[in-house]
């Protein structure tokens, strides 16, 4: 994108915001008491999908599409995107097992796609695992990225 | 403040692919600033919301270790060009931010 344009577009963008602002501060208040706070510091994966569902009993699927890196050169910021063909998504997550806190992100959709592009940073070489709730049921799907340099503290 | 965001939508297959990047520090909580000694307090997005025609489609709660200036990807389903595509988000002290766009797809 030109120098430009890409001024351009931020200028727009804060006023919109400034306007915006006002009418959707409710409903992100309401989201706001809604962060899993537990979730978000559990220690391990099973931990984490408990708190968030309730079980961490899941299926591996292969309606789960995983596009990422064999490979990372620095954990600081790896792309990874998921994708899902399952019917009736309600959410999914994303956790990093060797992560001191391995929940990354959860995204609830009430209408959107399946799908959920994110960087993430990761400390080490880890197995990074994708959870996709549907009809009431936990799918997975994972892969391991090798990170060179690790990407949390320093 | 307000914070730099940027979006920008294309169609892949079924669903359009909504890219938001947001400038902001995602602090971790864990990081220690060399000169001072001193943990650098823990500064993240919580949650983004993607607004599609008005309607909220999209609700993604983030921790720490989503990288710095985030690049987010959503699906959108049945968008088209002229469609208005809001995304807000509300970090943990506080502060909230909002982008929107008409799609061009």
């Amino acid at each position: 994108m030109k120098r430009r344009t890409f001024l351009r577009a931020t200028i727009t963008g804060s006023a919109i915001a400034a306007i915006a602002g006002a009418g959707l501060l409710k409903p992100m208040q309401v989201l706001a008491a809604n962060w899993p706070a537990a979730a978000f510091s559990s220690k391990s994966v099973d931990a984490a999908l408990t708190s968030l569902y309730g079980t961490s009993k899941r299926v591996s699927s292969k309606d789960i599409i995983i596009n990422a890196p064999e490979q990372a050169e620095n954990g600081i910021s790896v792309p990874v995107a998921v994708k899902t063909t399952l019917k009736n998504v309600e959410t999914m997550s994303i956790y990093v097992h060797k992560n001191a806190q391995p929940l990354v992100a959860r995204i609830t959709l009430t209408g959107g796609g399946g799908y959920l592009r994110i960087n993430i940073k990761m400390a080490k070489t880890s197995r990074v695992e994708f959870v996709v709730k549907a009809d009431g049921k936990l799918y997975t799907a994972s892969k391991s990225i090798k990170v060179t340099a690790g990407g949390c503290g320093g | 403040m307000a914070r730099k965001m940027l979006m920008r939508a294309r169609q892949t297959g079924d669903i359009a692919e909504l890219m938001v990047r947001i400038q902001h520090p995602m602090e971790t909580g864990m990081r220690k600033d060399k000169a001072t000694k001193k943990i650098i307090p823990a500064h993240y997005i919580e949650n983004m919301t993607v607004t599609h025609n008005g309607k909220k489609v999209v609700s993604c709660d983030m921790g720490i270790a989503v990288s710095r200036n985030p690049v987010m990807g959503f699906g959108l389903i049945g968008a088209k060009t002229g469609d208005k595509v809001t995304v807000s988000w509300k970090d943990n002290k506080g502060e909230s931010g909002s982008y929107s766009q008409t799609l061009k797809l």
